[in-house]
């Protein structure tokens, strides 16, 4: 494991400004496996020395509030998720609509590596190096109908294994959204392995989203059905607190928030160094988009103050 | 009786000290790298948590006296300083390691976030508390320092509101302290409680 981790440099957080090279390479490299030999041009600019977070600090820091509302709850309690067999259902507005077995769906994409910054709406984050496909690829699969706007996603809804869906804390099961040209964007990764290891329950097994310009509350997780729509989709914390949590929930360090600071963030893990696990460890201003400013384009119309 | 005088026997200090025990259990776990992934937090969450405790421990001698003829008010004022030492940790590591010094964001905290304001409010009407936990301040007084000293009931109920608006949900434990805040709270207003808790210290 550890071994493993000592591959990844800052070089291996994707650059946005060339993943889509990286892409082909992969291609031609004919496996996800390669990525750490793909060199880099430099990165965007702020990143810095940030090293992805370590497979111990992902898998043991998480928000899946299915299984607790604690942050090192997931990981005591998500073992209790069955995910296989495991089916999607894709349905609303697609010429393929289904149920698919998760199995032939994965077997049927190409499973690239990302590695992205994870912003949580808390004021944290992380650097996790996904395996998984483009959102946009299995849309193309599916056949997206000229009138849909929307994707809308769904967590599975199983009290009997997801033991907090017994209570109220949140309106099951969870649900996101996002709007079509978002959900179309090269960057949304629909994430199946985390350090090239299939993802573990806690992390959102076996199928997850990843959208790494968005806090990660939009990135929903353990995902059972797929729905292209005309409406804006509900989506779960939207539905818990309108005034806190928009639909579009961009990383925007301009955007007041009543309970966590979104001007700046903490970088968290074993290897971010300042001492004592990362007690001393400096507090970093948030980026816009999170860093990947490639998006803008996809808002740029928009009062960001008013469609936060 | 024999009961209260076995309990009167410890000494005051001895609460000071097992008052910080938790302090150095955090610690301890601290620097052995046991509080998660995110120490900070944790060791902020902890520190807030114990103030909050001590809180309700000091607001738990008067019921304890009026309803199990327990009398351990010497104590007291150990408790209430135990909850200010505490929440001064929890105050400085959020400034000092959490927020590290941003003056605009935590003057922005203060004033945006309903939940820092809130517990920001709590924090500073338990400073003339902890300066007049001493007899001098007692005496010099007399009458007002009862008074001034009820202010420990918006102090703690400010502090569980602090803690439950500060998570992102409905979870269990703020719901819990808040109820237990309430009903110490409401008890007070049963005149036996009045009666007894008007006895001279």
């Amino acid at each position: 494991m550890s071994n493993y981790i000592n591959k990844y440099s800052e070089k291996d957080i994707t650059s946005e400004k060339i993943f889509l090279n990286r892409r082909q390479l992969f291609a031609l490299a004919g496996g996800f496996g390669a990525a750490a030999l793909i060199p880099g041009k430099s990165l965007a600019d702020n990143l810095g020395t940030r090293k992805p977070n370590t497979f111990e600090d992902i898998i043991n820091y998480n928000n899946f509030y299915e299984f607790g509302v604690g942050k090192s709850d997931p990981a005591k309690y998500a073992h209790a998720l069955t995910t296989d067999p495991w089916q999607i259902t894709v349905d609303g507005l697609v010429n393929n609509p289904g149920i698919y077995n998760f199995q032939e769906l994965v077997d049927s994409m190409s499973i690239e590596k990302r590695i992205y910054r994870f912003r949580c709406v808390e004021g944290w984050s992380m650097v996790i190096p996904w395996n998984g496909f483009q959102l946009s690829d299995l849309l193309d699969k599916i056949g997206v109908k000229d009138q849909a706007k929307y994707v809308a996603f769904e967590t599975l809804f199983r009290p009997e294994e997801m033991y907090m869906q017994k209570t109220k804390i949140l309106k099951w099961p969870y649900k996101e959204g996002l709007r079509l040209d978002e959900a179309m964007h090269p960057l949304t990764l629909m994430a199946t392995g985390v350090y090239d290891k299939p993802l573990p329950n806690q992390n959102g097994a076996p199928l997850r989203l990843v959208v790494p310009w968005k806090y990660g509350f939009k990135s929903i997780k353990s995902i059972v059905r797929i729905s292209l729509v005309e409406e804006e989709p509900l989506s779960s914390w939207n539905i818990q607190n309108p005034r806190e949590y928009g639909f579009y929930s961009n990383v925007n360090p301009n955007v007041h928030h009543p309970r966590w600071s979104q001007a700046s963030e903490r970088y968290i893990g074993k290897n971010i160094g300042g001492g004592l696990g990362g007690l001393f460890a400096e507090r970093h201003d948030t980026m816009m988009y999170n860093g990947y400013n490639e998006v803008s384009n996809l808002y740029k119309d928009m009062d960001l103050s008013v469609f936060f | 009786m024999s009961l209260n005088k076995t309990l009167n026997k410890i000494p005051i200090w001895c609460i000071y000290i097992i008052g910080m025990f938790p302090f150095l259990i955090i610690l301890y776990l601290l620097f052995n790298f046991k509080l998660g992934v995110d120490p900070l937090k944790t060791l902020e969450h902890q520190l807030g948590q114990w103030g909050l405790k001590f809180l309700i421990l000091t607001l738990l001698i008067t019921p304890i006296r009026s309803f199990f003829k327990i009398n351990l008010i010497k104590y007291r004022r150990a408790l209430g300083l135990l909850s200010f030492i505490y929440i001064c940790l929890h105050l400085s590591t959020w400034i000092f390691l959490d927020l590290q010094f941003r003056w605009d964001e935590i003057v922005k905290a203060i004033v945006k976030k309903p939940f820092i304001t809130i517990g920001m409010a709590g924090f500073l009407l338990m400073i003339p508390l902890a300066l007049t936990s001493n007899n001098f301040a007692i005496r010099i007084l007399k009458r007002n320092w009862k008074l001034l000293h009820k202010l420990i009931y918006l102090v703690v109920f400010l502090g569980a509101l602090h803690y439950l608006l500060l998570v992102k949900s409905w979870p269990l434990e703020p719901i819990i302290y808040m109820c237990i805040v309430i009903f110490l709270l409401i008890i007070r207003l049963f005149p036996k409680i009045k009666i007894l808790s008007n006895v001279k210290f």
